[in-house]
């Protein structure tokens, strides 16, 4: 008695499929509206479906919008929404907590064709979520300077940082961190002088939010250093980077900008 | 990666006391950065706390947006971008160039 | 109290435990932290949609807590999906349990809707068939959330603007049953009910004297949107942006009659007013119920 045990299973699955029925023409303005939907009295629903179609992409379109705000006001809320509706169709949300959505939108943007003319909005974007990032990272404390000032001079290059869960580094071709803070403020946005590369550094020592252009080196210091590279090793990467680096000025930057929660001198570990 | 620059302990303890002697002063990392005032500060009271939030409302009179098909295919495509980016043309060529689409993300 | 069970709790509380009971409420929005605060005597509890506390940290908990220190707070979530036919994200029911844990909450809600189908999120409350299949379905969702968080919940009656035409139980029949079988509560959008009832031809009388009422632990007002549908028939949409209209007034007081004081909530999500105004809208729901309040009063000390 096989068959009627799979026709039950089925039987069941069917009347549980209206998710899977309901769902595709939701982000596909060419498809029909489901079937099994009416209007009272068997009236048409077309309209009525598009309700929940609209719903769905404005909503997204609008988170979209807030999160990446100085992206948006580059490009101007119409060319904004239409990138960003296409953005929400092709990549809808994985995670129901919104302030996640978004992390693809740079990348999306990036290879966009119609904004191949302002190369730096990619990177923009990133700036922007990494800014979101850090808003609802865990807190913790930043490192105190004393705690540095404690360890043996001979045995600095061995110091070894652990990241505050908030801090995000976003390297640039562009003067990206500029063009973001201009879009950022309230402001007109006057003409841009600058088109030196610019890394970000964003934080949240406490509970505001701060957006840093790095000094030459800057970048790949901390990357380093973030990723557990002990602080002689970070040192030497930077230097190799740009000679121009300045270690005592982004070592007291970083103290300052809280990039760093604890220290400690890794045990017998490379020289 | 094999670091040829050798590290002096002499030399980092040398920058970790200038840093701590400027450090703990608020010292901004560079000379630029206070001109240019990068600090939030000012980003702060544009709003974005408000980014990201989950309601359960609906969006009403917006009908017509979530069935607009026009937009949809790439060739139909008929908006110019038109914010602040038309007053941000940089000095140089360097913007608008293709050698700039295919830039490498630093790691 | 003399003669009250007293309840031994191991942990000590980290917020005070606030009575909830008669008061009238508002949606917690950002915008409005300052003016709250600063408001000697704003209003009786606030709403906050659980999803955007949901961060590891950073200025949504350090506002929420502060909100908490002084005001009753009921924790809504949006997005449990309990009316799809998936189950339940693990994930965002361990994310949900720690903020009941953490903030204390005097209420708890979720809505009978769906809003992630396989992988995909998407950010609606979208509308389900009432059958006994997905009765059993959504029956065993509540369960599972209310095991998780460790209390009952309030189930909320969502806004439609379709029908499936494989429904077999009427939406009042459908939260009954919930009832019944999970020992759930009710929360009670009486928008809600004027909107699907406009949209469906019904009448929302009609629906309340359906409903569980002995059963609702909360109240939701809002103001919707006109639009029409296809063929040019009022179609009402849940937009929460704008005051309560007068016929939802009307219903929520004929409610009130009939089932006591209940705690309410005046929610509004977009085109969000300055406080004062959101604030009035709570104060002419609160009006309603301390008149009610002290007429069951009048008539336990005749009776």
């Amino acid at each position: 008695m096989v068959e009627p045990v799979i026709s039950m299973a089925k039987k069941a699955r069917s009347r549980l499929a209206y998710a899977a029925a309901f769902t595709p023409p939701l982000l596909d303005p060419e498809a029909r509206e489901p079937e099994l939907i009416a209007g009272p009295n068997g009236k048409a629903a077309k309209k009525r479906y598009n309700v929940y179609r609209n719903n769905v992409t404005v909503s997204l379109v609008n988170a979209l919008a807030d999160t990446f705000p100085a992206t948006q006001r580059i490009v101007g809320e119409e060319f904004f929404r239409a990138m960003a509706r296409i953005h929400v169709r092709q990549s809808p949300p994985v995670s129901p907590l919104l302030f996640e959505y978004g992390r693809g939108f740079a990348d999306f943007i990036e290879g966009f064709e119609h904004a191949r003319t302002l190369p730096y909005l990619a990177d923009v974007a990133r700036i922007e979520r990494a800014w979101l990032d850090a808003y609802h990272a865990a807190d913790a404390a930043p490192l105190k300077p004393d705690a540095l000032a404690s360890i043996p001079p001979e045995r600095l290059g061995q110091a070894a940082f652990t990241a505050h869960p908030a801090a995000r580094i976003v390297r640039s071709r562009f003067p990206a961190v500029t063009i973001f803070a201009l879009n950022r403020q309230e402001g007109a946005v006057g003409r841009l002088e600058t088109a030196e590369p610019e890394d970000g550094l964003v934080t949240r020592p406490r509970l505001d939010v701060f957006v840093r252009r790095l000094p030459p080196g800057g970048a790949v210091f901390l990357e380093r250093l973030i990723a557990g590279k002990p602080l002689g090793e970070a040192v030497a990467a930077a230097l190799e980077d740009n000679a121009r680096f300045d270690p005592a000025a982004n070592i007291a930057g970083m103290l300052e900008a809280g990039v760093f929660t604890a220290v400690a001198v890794s045990e017998g570990g490379r020289r | 990666m094999s670091t040829k620059t050798l590290i002096g302990a002499a030399y980092l303890a040398s920058a970790v006391t200038a840093a701590l002697a400027t450090g703990a002063a608020a010292a901004p990392l560079s000379e630029a950065e206070v001109k240019a005032a990068m600090d939030a500060g000012m980003e702060k009271c544009y709003g974005v706390a408000l980014a990201g939030q989950n309601d359960c409302a609906a969006g009403p009179g917006t009908t017509c947006q979530g069935t607009s098909t026009v937009d949809y295919q790439g060739n139909a495509w008929k908006f110019v971008a038109g914010g602040t980016c038309e007053t941000m043309e940089l000095p140089g060529d360097r913007m608008g160039s293709p050698e700039a689409l295919d830039r490498d993300i630093p790691s | 109290m003399a003669g009250m069970p007293i309840v031994n709790r191991v942990e000590a509380a980290r917020f005070p435990a606030f009575p909830v009971g008669g008061a009238a409420g508002a949606s917690l929005k950002p915008e409005h932290l300052a003016a709250i605060h600063a408001d000697p005597a704003p209003v009786g509890f606030f709403e906050i949609h659980a999803e955007n506390y949901m961060g590891a940290g950073g200025p949504p908990h350090a506002a929420l807590a502060a909100i908490r220190e002084r005001w009753p707070v009921s924790l809504h979530g949006v997005c449990m999906s309990i009316g799809g036919p998936q189950p339940l994200d693990k994930g965002h029911l361990k994310r949900f349990k720690s903020l009941v844990d953490c903030y204390e909450p005097a209420l708890v809600s979720e809505h009978l809707a769906w809003s992630t189908h396989e992988t995909t999120y998407f950010n609606d409350l979208l509308p389900l068939p009432y059958t006994q299949a997905t009765l059993d379905r959504v029956a065993e969702h509540i369960e599972e959330m209310q095991e998780a968080i460790g209390r009952p919940i309030l189930l909320e009656n969502p806004s439609t603007y379709v029908i499936f035409k494989e429904s077999t139980l009427a939406e009042t029949e459908f939260l009954r049953a919930l009832v019944r079988r999970t020992g759930c509560g009710l929360l009670l959008d009486v928008n809600n009910v004027f909107v699907s009832a406009t949209n469906h031809g019904y009448s929302a009388l009609e629906y309340l004297a359906d409903f569980p009422l002995e059963h609702v632990g909360e109240i939701h007002l809002a103001g919707h949107a006109e639009q029409e549908d296809d063929e040019g028939a009022l179609l009402l949409i849940d937009s929460h942006d704008g005051p309560v209209a007068d016929a939802v007034w009307k219903l929520y007081g004929i409610v009130i009659g009939r089932r006591g004081v209940v705690p309410t909530l005046i929610e509004w999500d977009s085109d969000i007013p300055e406080w004062p105004v959101l604030k009035a809208e709570a104060a002419a729901a609160q009006v309603i119920l301390d008149r009610h309040a002290v007429s069951q009063m009048r008539s336990m000390a005749h009776g």
